[in-house]
């Protein structure tokens, strides 16, 4: 992990040292967690410091998690756009392909540097709330690896859907906890991480899997997924001399999509494009908290939420796991205020057909996740010209969604 | 003297009682918990997502919003309370989210037209307070922050800093209604306590019994109630009254006879 200081009026400069992304983020916990929460931001501030941590990290990263993930230019996805689209246009598709990585998404990422930290801080006991399962599987593969205990919150209606992942953090050692309260999925299961982390602060770090929850998590989360644009940009400027036109990620708590967004946050010619979970559509169902919700506080911060007028959070719906909650990291919310970054979303059914497109042009399965990124690809690409480049995060792989996919296509397997 | 500094000015220490909101006849178990003998009472803002409660609470708070009980409904619970029982004082216990979602200032309004005393909000810490802390304090509602055993000598200061009404120690570091303090960590935290603030101290998180409500009462200001009194609800839905009346008497004569 190398840091290189942004210049100041940066966006890459965030958050302010309270925690603040403008009005998002901040440190909204319960007092037992705040001394905590104090402890954890000196811990990684000194860490930050010290290269022996980020040569720690860069090794594990390569040699154990197999980065850098490659840079994939998609010819026959961007020949299939173009045959839709008007004359001159079809830009070209290119893909970051974390879902290369050991256990197969992102969030191992993040999983390494937040277990190195917790070693640092002499913790002996990991939890976790997961909703796909993936952060899940990510937290119980680095304690298996550093041989710490791992416990892992997960709503009863995600083992339900997620039964292979569910498997595969047993197989690991970590013990899976359902969550029956609430609608029992990721929300509900955070809110029970929570309950276990205030009552075990003296022994136990919260290994959170998103970019989100109280500061300084949001800014971790998001240095430790910043490897995937760092590689990005150093492998487009060595592979084609140029930096693409448009970065496009889905986003459920944002972690990916703001891992490949912030060291390009200064390029002013790369235009970014977050894409929510539509679900059935955003006049129904949906977990798309920054077209559908407004500013608010939960979870440790403040940021967009789906949520009544009394402020009461509302169940969000999207037919990938990981996209299903109904909040977002708050430096989404911040740069969606700000203008830099601009956000739109993708249905459900949008997202399935893109999945499929994927497996039949380029003979990858992609994550439900990345397939809405994938949709929005789609859209994009016949907008801009032939020479343009559009580069979208394959943050994670399809193997455990092939259930999901199969029932949603009428199939049994 | 506010109805809160005069409620920890009287000769026993004070007993402070919780109830959610819209979970069974509320005006009912308000009145309930007055005659029973409460001191000071809370009154429990439901909220969807109340990760630092214990499940009897998480449960008040399920059964009061799948009744549809609003902000709206709380404060008119509020202000009949009120004209009902002009002395006793009375706190509204919540997480940020609804306390803020329309802003402060609307909040901290509605609290001082409902003759509300003060406010717990159990996810705002110190390092937050712009978001609610200074439109209590300029609507004349005190804002009662939380103490934990997490909190050092170091940070109690910022903790202090703003506070008002009384001190709310959390004897336990996690969840409402499982467990309750060793007396003898009781003991110790309120003396430290009391070293660095003159506010009343009240101690809660797991008491149940009238036994340990008149332990801490030998040490402390006030002793906080919740989860067994929401039980009792739980169990006798729109009937708690009488229940809820006999067992807060009962933990009332306990802390009376405390210090006898």
């Amino acid at each position: 992990m190398t840091t290189d200081k942004p210049t100041p009026n940066s966006f890459r400069n965030q958050p302010d040292d309270r925690g603040h992304f403008g009005q998002f983020g901040g440190r909204y916990v319960a007092e037992t967690l705040m001394p905590l929460v104090l402890d954890l931001e000196r811990e990684y501030r000194a860490a930050k410091q010290d290269p022996a941590f980020a040569a720690q990290f860069d090794d594990l990263l390569e040699h154990y998690v197999g980065r850098p993930s490659p840079l994939y230019y998609a010819e026959r996805l961007t020949e299939d756009v173009r045959k839709d689209a008007p004359a001159g246009k079809g830009a070209q598709i290119w893909f970051k392909r974390d879902e290369l990585n050991h256990t197969g998404a992102h969030k191992i990422n993040n999983c390494i540097g937040q277990i190195l930290l917790a070693i640092r801080m002499g913790k002996t006991r990991i939890i976790a709330e997961t909703g796909a399962g993936q952060h899940g599987v990510a937290t119980a593969t680095v304690c298996a690896r550093f041989g710490l205990p791992c416990f892992i919150y997960m709503g009863a209606k995600d083992i339900e859907r997620q039964q292979p992942n569910v498997f595969r953090m047993r197989l690991l050692g970590a013990e899976v906890i359902p969550v029956t309260s609430g609608a029992g999925t990721l929300k509900d299961a955070m809110n029970e991480g929570l309950r276990d982390w205030v009552a075990n602060v003296h022994d136990t770090f919260y290994i959170i899997g998103t970019a989100a929850g109280p500061h300084p998590y949001p800014e971790l989360v998001r240095d430790f997924q910043s490897v995937i644009g760092k590689e990005a940009r150093a492998q487009m400027l060595s592979r084609i001399n140029r930096l693409p036109d448009l970065l496009v990620a889905a986003i459920g708590g944002g972690s990916n999509a703001i891992g490949l967004f912030h060291p390009f946050l200064d390029d002013k010619d790369v235009q970014m494009l977050g894409i929510e979970a539509a679900g059935h559509g955003l006049e129904k169902e949906h977990a798309a908290s920054l077209a559908g919700g407004r500013p608010g506080i939960l979870h440790g911060n403040k940021t967009y939420l789906l949520q009544d007028d009394d402020g009461q959070i509302a169940e969000a719906h999207s037919i990938s796991a990981g996209l299903d909650y109904p909040g977002i990291g708050p430096e989404h919310s911040w740069l969606k205020e700000i203008g830099r970054v601009r956000y739109d979303s993708v249905t459900d059914t949008e997202a399935l057909s893109a999945f499929q497109l994927l497996c039949r042009t380029e003979g990858i399965i992609p994550a439900l996740e990345p397939a809405h990124a994938i949709a929005a690809v789609e859209r994009e690409a016949k907008k801009m010209d032939r020479d343009q480049i559009i580069l979208a995060n394959l943050c994670g792989r399809g193997d455990k969604d092939i259930f999901t996919v199969a029932e949603a296509l009428g199939t049994s397997i | 003297m506010t109805r809160l500094s005069a409620a920890f000015s009287k000769p026993h220490p004070a007993l402070v009682a919780f109830i959610t909101a819209g979970d069974g006849d509320t005006a009912a178990n308000l009145d309930a918990l007055v005659v029973g003998g409460a001191d000071v009472i809370e009154l429990g803002m439901p909220f969807t997502d109340p990760m630092a409660d214990g499940p009897v609470i998480q449960e008040a708070n399920i059964r009061s919003l799948n009744a549809g009980t609003t902000t709206a409904d709380i404060f008119a619970l509020a202000s009949s309370f009120r004209k009902r029982h002009p002395d006793t004082p009375l706190v509204l216990m919540g997480y940020a989210n609804p306390m803020t979602i329309r802003g402060g200032d609307w909040f901290a309004s509605e609290c001082n037209k409902a003759g509300v005393d003060g406010v717990i909000c159990v996810d705002i810490p110190p390092e937050e307070d712009p978001e609610l802390g200074p439109a209590l304090r300029s609507a004349g509602i005190d804002l009662i922050r939380l103490a934990t055993p997490t909190t050092d000598t170091v940070r109690l200061p910022a903790v202090l800093n703003g506070a008002s009404g009384f001190l709310y120690y959390v004897s336990v570091a996690g969840i409402t209604g499982l467990q309750v303090a060793a007396q003898t960590s009781i003991d110790e935290a309120v003396a430290r306590l009391k070293a660095h603030t003159d506010l009343p101290i009240a101690v809660g998180f797991g008491v149940r019994t009238p036994e340990q409500a008149a332990n801490i009462a030998r040490v402390a200001d006030g002793v906080v109630v919740g989860s067994a009194i929401v039980e009792l609800v739980a169990k006798h839905g729109i009937n708690a009254a009488g229940p809820v009346r006999d067992y807060v008497a009962s933990l009332k004569s306990a802390i009376i006879s405390a210090r006898g």
